[in-house]
């Protein structure tokens, strides 16, 4: 192919390819506020992304609080601005690094599953099965994850940013000798109700990114068992892209003036 | 059979993949209480046939009418309405492997949300019954069966719902013969007896012979012959004979590459 034509053909696909997303999106969204509602379907969903995410969102968290305490103290130390390390914990975890590794870890958990389970429901023809049992596949099944991802993961994000500050805490006072009173005193100073708000907010597209990539790569794969792999690798790498590209889209809408 | 009233009734069908064409204006009549089966080899387009009927799929051009009604392009809702005449039976089964037998079968009887679930796994008990399943396997899995356990419970939530058409998508493909017969004889017992009209798909001629009325063969897209299944050795079409006596050699040359 020539090079002209190549380029072309990229392109076509990937405008072809946001507006079938965007269409799935629509349409997705647009069972959430419909009835029927599958109640049951949801409550499973609440329960799989909100509860059961808990301790990879937790371990991440805490471990990242750690590391960002040990870090800025090295690094800061070179300074004389030891005393920052409270301030750049709380500020970094609740603001970024809070809602982008949950996010990015329920994109691995969750993103993956899904594609998983309503790939193999697609190529094993149990999709179509549902049409011709007088239930619509789109309001079943992807309506309540996408609703599941969007509420779940600000409270899974209000956890990680409570374990990572704790994390930070434990090796400042424990490791760097910091005084507790002060850190802590340090710590609230620092926190202000519009870095956690952006962190939540944040937390919120990312939840409806994965669940909405997890639920089109698996509704849209075909042929057999390579299909559905390759819709879980397709889920979970576009959901860290879009992640990663939304999140520098809403901190230049929230902070950038 | 042209004076009975239609109960499916297909005009010009078109469906094409990209520039592959599949439905190349393909014309069908099925009567009520019919069982008409649709023959024709792997790849002709026999299953993109059963699923623009069902509104799986879109035609490309063509028109589909189910007891007078025109479904191409219809609302959702009136798509919803006529669906709920219809049963399909999917070649894999499709049951739901999340849920246990029971609720597989039920499960059309419980969305559309005609019976409480108590009176709906009564109804499954029933049907299940009714394909020669016991109650002990109802609380089981589709993994835990076996294929023509599994092909049985499909056929059990295929008429759960007392559908006036249901759709056989090669329902012995997989099975050994023996089961493959059992198959085929719940089929005409719940079509032949119970007055359902029937469309099936297949290649296995067996099956073909004893479950259908009259028969149709897809061929490059169209319907190259149809009539009742005792015509079926007199067709006079050369591609006919080759099919039902399975030759390799004949008109009708398969594509090693798709």
């Amino acid at each position: 192919m020539r090079p002209f034509q190549l380029v072309g053909h990229v392109v076509l696909e990937l405008l072809a390819t946001v507006g079938r997303v965007v269409l799935f999106a629509g349409a997705g969204l647009g069972h959430c506020v419909r009835p029927p509602f599958y109640f049951r379907s949801l409550g499973r969903q609440l329960i799989e992304i909100g509860y059961y995410s808990l301790p990879v969102v937790g371990l991440t968290a805490i471990f990242t609080g750690m590391v960002l305490a040990l870090q800025s103290y090295t690094g800061f130390s070179r300074f004389s601005a030891e005393g920052a390390v409270a301030n750049v914990v709380v500020v970094s975890i609740t603001r970024e690094l809070g809602p982008v590794l949950a996010g990015l870890m329920v994109a691995g958990r969750i993103g993956a599953s899904m594609a998983a389970e309503i790939g193999t429901m697609r190529v094993t023809e149990q999709i179509d099965a549902l049409t011709t049992l007088s239930t619509n596949p789109m309001k079943l099944m992807v309506a309540p994850r996408l609703v599941a991802g969007l509420t779940m993961l600000p409270l899974l994000v209000i956890v990680a940013d409570i374990i990572g500050v704790f994390g930070g805490y434990l090796v400042a006072v424990y490791k760097l000798g910091f005084n507790p009173a002060n850190y802590l005193q340090g710590t609230f100073d620092a926190l202000q109700a519009e870095d956690v708000v952006s962190g939540l907010v944040k937390a919120s597209v990312f939840g409806l990114i994965v669940s909405l990539m997890g639920c089109y790569h698996g509704y849209t794969s075909r042929g057999g068992a390579q299909g559905v792999g390759a819709a879980t690798t397709n889920a979970v790498v576009s959901s860290a892209i879009l992640i990663l590209c939304f999140d520098y889209i809403l901190t230049e809408l929230f902070f950038s003036r | 059979m042209s004076e009975r009233p239609a109960k499916i009734r297909i005009r010009n069908l078109r469906k094409s993949f990209g520039r592959k064409v599949v439905l190349d204006g393909l014309d069908l009549d099925m009567g009520i209480g019919e069982s008409l089966v649709v023959i024709g080899g792997s790849g002709t387009g026999k299953s993109v046939l059963l699923k623009c009927v069902l509104g799986l799929l879109r035609p490309d051009a063509g028109s589909i009418s189910i007891d007078g009604v025109e479904v191409v392009g219809a609302s959702s809702a009136a798509r919803d309405a006529i669906n709920r005449k219809f049963g399909m039976l999917f070649q894999g089964g499709a049951l739901f492997d999340s849920l246990p037998v029971w609720e597989n079968v039920a499960f059309g009887l419980l969305a559309t949300g005609r019976l409480r679930r108590r009176e709906a796994r009564a109804a499954a008990m029933a049907k299940l019954a009714q394909v020669g399943l016991g109650s002990d396997v109802a609380g089981l899995h589709p993994a835990e069966l076996s294929g023509g356990m599994q092909k049985r419970v499909a056929l059990a939530r295929a008429i759960a719902a007392d559908p006036e058409i249901i759709f056989f998508d090669e329902p012995t493909t997989g099975l050994d013969p023996i089961m493959a017969d059992v198959i085929n004889d719940l089929i005409v017992a719940i079509t032949r007896d119970a007055g359902v009209s029937a469309l099936s798909i297949t290649h296995d001629m067996a099956s073909a012979r004893k479950i259908a009325n009259r028969i149709a063969m897809l061929y490059q897209g169209k319907i190259i012959w149809a009539g009742p299944v005792a015509d079926i050795d007199s067709s006079g079409d050369e591609r006919v004979d080759q099919f039902i006596h399975g030759r390799a050699d004949g008109p009708i040359k398969m594509a090693i590459r798709a």
